[in-house]
């Protein structure tokens, strides 16, 4: 049996064991068999069809997002090190959602999706021009340019943010909580929020896993194997920053899931992107429903920021890789 | 099958190659030289459509460059870029198998059986089957580079372009991955484009050369065209000499260095040689360019000790190399510095003479055994058989040889020893003509190389006049000592 196949056997278990504690474990328990008995008890269908559920499939597109982009980042940058957080995209997406709510914009034909879509365009500006910096700064773009370029944009993205909440008073201090990054109380609309963006994101990350194996190498290697790199790369960024842009939206800035999970994956299973992108999509939903598990029982009744968890394990991985590519001489 | 017009490019706002023009015709492989900054990486990277071109036009199988879309493109143009690094690691197989990018298409595109050949070929060809399931960056660089040549042999194109493929590899891979792209070039017509830096090995393995000076053609042509020692030298800027290659009729070059070593100013004088009862030895301090046709080390080289062995007239032995460098090695004389020589005269029977000339004095020496002699003139009359009997002749010149006066010298000393025997009266006994010479005569020149140049040897030069005197000189005195212990007279 080949690695990638024991890959998705084990990370479509990994997924259903923590959809399945998702579920169940909570301030009440309740059997997962609630999710099909018709003649379960009511309030356990409310928990679970009102509460639980909505929380545990938006927690797993969040993570599903963030990790995916975080792999197809990583391989368009060639740098172990890139996600949607540290590329300073997180909070670009946070500025274009907060701006959305401080200037009080409303597309009508857009809808509900106005949200996610200031948000993904916020995302992509700063993808841009972080790539775009970091490029006139060395045009080799090592490991450290990009993550420094990030921290540099984060920075002043982050006092942008805290310019406008401190201008709007009181209405944006929720806003605060909400930055944190969190997957409470959202409830279906959310999902229905997230998920069309979701899908033709992750779809046109999926569509270039070829060509980001190519680009691995090099954009002239890639040039030469055949790649149109010019419009691969803006397929590649257009689809990271919707997923980063929307898991933003409905969720706010979680970091690191997309710096642990494809890297996770690569270790596992191998560094083919053919099976990195839809692994690091399966991984990333199980861990992010996870995190959350843990983020509302560890010290309950209180939640923890669901970003506090994911900062908490993603932080020393980050250090740990940092360490390795160093110690390799690589990049 | 590329043709490359008037074109001019490099980057935003610098025009790097300037209105270069060339074809390259199927099956051909065309290296690329020129000074570091002469642009001659920009031109392919012109060439394969990295970079911005200016002007001009390129042209594959007749079709613009810029017609083909990328894929299509990668079908027709396989490239190779100079060594990189990666942040991630793959598999020897993945990598290679990115070679068949260009030819998979629609969504899912599957793996076919023409993919799988390919890559197999391709791994067969670069011997990396054993790697196959490696990871890229555990290999070596060499290792490495072999697994891009791989992946550009994957892609089956009919066009290759190589940016200095042998950077960084050690001389059996570079052998390895030359000799691997030319039989590709020879066997299935694929046309090669490569960047060089070692003007050696563009020479030997490529059909043409294209200098390049400062963004512009300097000439194209065969190898002998352009690496001509004028031409390097002007463009490079570097001494040079240039020499044929041993093996191919393909000129080399040799750098001339310019450095101001300690120079060792003594003069060889006859106080140089040494006689024992075995040897007559010659040692000098620093090395001596020597051309001789010796037992050891015959040919050209630089040498600086010089033996004249005797061995018994019953001397015989399968593997004389063999035994005459144990024999000189047993007398301390190492191989990298000794030409040897036999003869079955006795040493002391040795003639030296040192002859003064207005540039510095000549040293020669000459033993003959006459025993065996020959009219070169009538040898085809007769059977012969291999006899002991020998004259060695060593002159050796404080003076800067030319090649020519190399060769001139041997004429001249040949021409003199003959004329001794004539004047000695030495007979072939089977025709029973006057001798030229014997039928194993070896002669060795040998000069320190500094001092006044010599250009010319011949007859009525000051050097030709002193070894046409001296060698007639020694040669009939030696032969006088030979017949008086023959008892002859």
């Amino acid at each position: 049996m080949s690695k990638a196949l024991i890959g998705y056997i084990l990370s479509i278990i990994a997924l259903l064991v923590a959809i399945w504690l998702g579920v169940s474990v909570g301030s009440v328990k309740v059997p997962i068999s609630t999710l099909w008995d018709t003649g379960a008890d009511a309030i356990a269908t409310n928990i679970v069809w009102k509460i639980r559920m909505p929380r545990v499939v938006l927690a797993g597109l969040v993570g599903a997002s963030l990790a995916i982009a975080g792999a197809a980042f990583q391989g368009l940058l060639k740098n172990p090190l890139a996600d949607p957080y540290t590329l300073g995209v997180s909070s670009g997406a946070s500025v274009g959602a907060v701006a959305t709510l401080f200037f009080g914009i409303s597309v009508p034909f857009l809808g509900i999706f106005t949200l996610p879509v200031f948000s993904m365009i916020g995302a992509l500006v700063t993808m841009l021009l972080v790539i775009t910096f970091a490029k006139l700064v060395d045009r080799s773009m090592k490991m450290e340019t990009i993550i420094l370029t990030g921290i540099i944009f984060s920075s002043f993205l982050g006092s942008v943010i805290s310019l406008m909440i401190a201008l709007t008073g009181e209405e944006l201090r929720q806003i605060i909580g909400w930055l944190l990054g969190s997957v409470s109380m959202r409830g279906w609309s959310f999902v229905q929020m997230a998920l069309p963006f979701v899908v033709i994101g992750t779809i046109l990350l999926w569509l270039n896993r070829r060509e980001l194996n190519a680009m691995l190498f090099g954009e002239e290697r890639a040039k030469h194997l055949g790649v149109n790199v010019k419009k691969r790369k803006m397929m590649i960024l257009i689809g990271g920053s919707m997923l980063t842009g929307t898991a933003v939206a409905v969720s706010g800035t979680i970091g690191f899931v997309g710096l642990v999970v494809p890297h996770m994956t690569r270790l596992l299973f191998g560094s083919d992107n053919r099976h990195v992108l839809p692994l690091s999509f399966i991984n990333g939903a199980a861990l992010l429903i996870i995190c959350d598990l843990v983020s509302r029982t560890i010290i309950s009744p209180t939640e923890l920021p669901i970003g506090v968890i994911t900062a908490f394990i993603g932080a020393p991985v980050f250090a740990f890789i940092f360490f390795r590519q160093r110690k390799k001489g690589g990049i | 099958m590329l043709q490359v017009r008037n074109v001019s490019g490099g980057y935003d706002h610098k025009l790097i190659v300037k209105n270069v023009s060339f074809e390259v015709g199927k099956g051909e492989m065309l290296g690329i030289l020129g000074p570091n900054g002469s642009g001659k990486s920009t031109l392919l990277k012109v060439i394969s459509g990295i970079l911005h071109m200016a002007a001009g036009e390129v042209l594959i199988e007749g079709k613009s460059l810029r017609s083909h879309s990328s894929k299509e493109l990668a079908k027709k143009m396989a490239v190779l870029p100079q060594l990189h690094s990666h942040a991630f690691s793959h598999s020897v197989r993945d990598t290679i198998a990115l070679g068949r990018y260009p030819h998979q298409s629609g969504l899912f595109s599957s793996w076919s059986v023409g993919d799988e050949t390919a890559v197999i070929e391709a791994m067969q060809l670069t011997a990396m089957e054993r790697y196959e399931h490696q990871m890229l960056d555990l290999l070596s660089g060499g290792e490495q580079q072999r697994v891009f040549v791989a992946q550009a042999l994957a892609q089956q194109a009919p066009l290759l372009l190589l940016d200095e493929p042998t950077n960084h590899l050690d001389i059996a891979h570079q052998k390895q991955l030359l000799d691997t792209i030319k039989t590709q070039a020879i066997e299935k017509g694929i046309t090669i484009i490569s960047v060089f830096h070692d003007i050696n090995l563009a020479s030997l393995y490529c059909d043409r050369l294209l200098l390049m000076d400062q963004g512009e053609v300097q000439v194209i042509g065969a190898p002998h065209e352009v690496v001509k020692k004028d031409q390097i030298e002007s463009v490079y800027q570097a001494r040079i000499s240039t020499n044929p290659h041993p093996e191919r009729p393909k000129p080399q070059i040799t750098i001339l260095p310019d450095v101001n070593e300690k120079r060792n100013d003594e003069l060889i004088t006859s106080e140089n040689f040494q006689v024992t009862a075995e040897l007559v030895v010659f040692q000098a301090e620093t090395q001596l360019k020597t051309w001789s046709s010796a037992v050891i080390n015959a040919g050209s080289g630089w040498y600086k000790n010089f033996v004249n062995r005797r061995v018994d007239a019953s001397y015989a032995c399968d593997n004389v190399q063999e035994e005459m460098l144990e024999y000189l090695a047993d007398n301390g004389f190492s191989e990298a510095d000794t030409v040897g020589m036999m003869t079955a005269v006795k040493t002391t029977d040795a003639v030296i003479k040192e002859y003064d000339t207005p540039f510095g004095s000549i040293v020669i020496m000459v033993t003959a055994g006459v025993g065996n002699a020959v009219d070169v003139s009538r040898t085809h009359e007769v059977e012969m058989l291999p006899a002991i009997g020998t004259i060695n002749t060593w002159i050796i010149v404080n003076g800067e040889l030319s090649d020519e006066a190399f060769i001139q010298s041997v004429i001249t000393a040949t021409e003199s020893k003959t004329k001794a025997l004539a004047f000695e009266q030495v007979k072939d006994p089977r025709t029973g003509t006057i001798a030229t010479g014997t039928s194993t005569d070896s002669v060795l020149i040998a000069a320190t190389q500094k001092g006044t140049h010599i250009p010319y040897a011949g007859p009525i030069t000051e050097i030709g006049k002193k070894i046409g005197f001296g060698v007639y000189e020694c040669t009939v005195e030696a032969i006088q000592v030979y017949k008086k212990a023959k008892g002859w007279e």
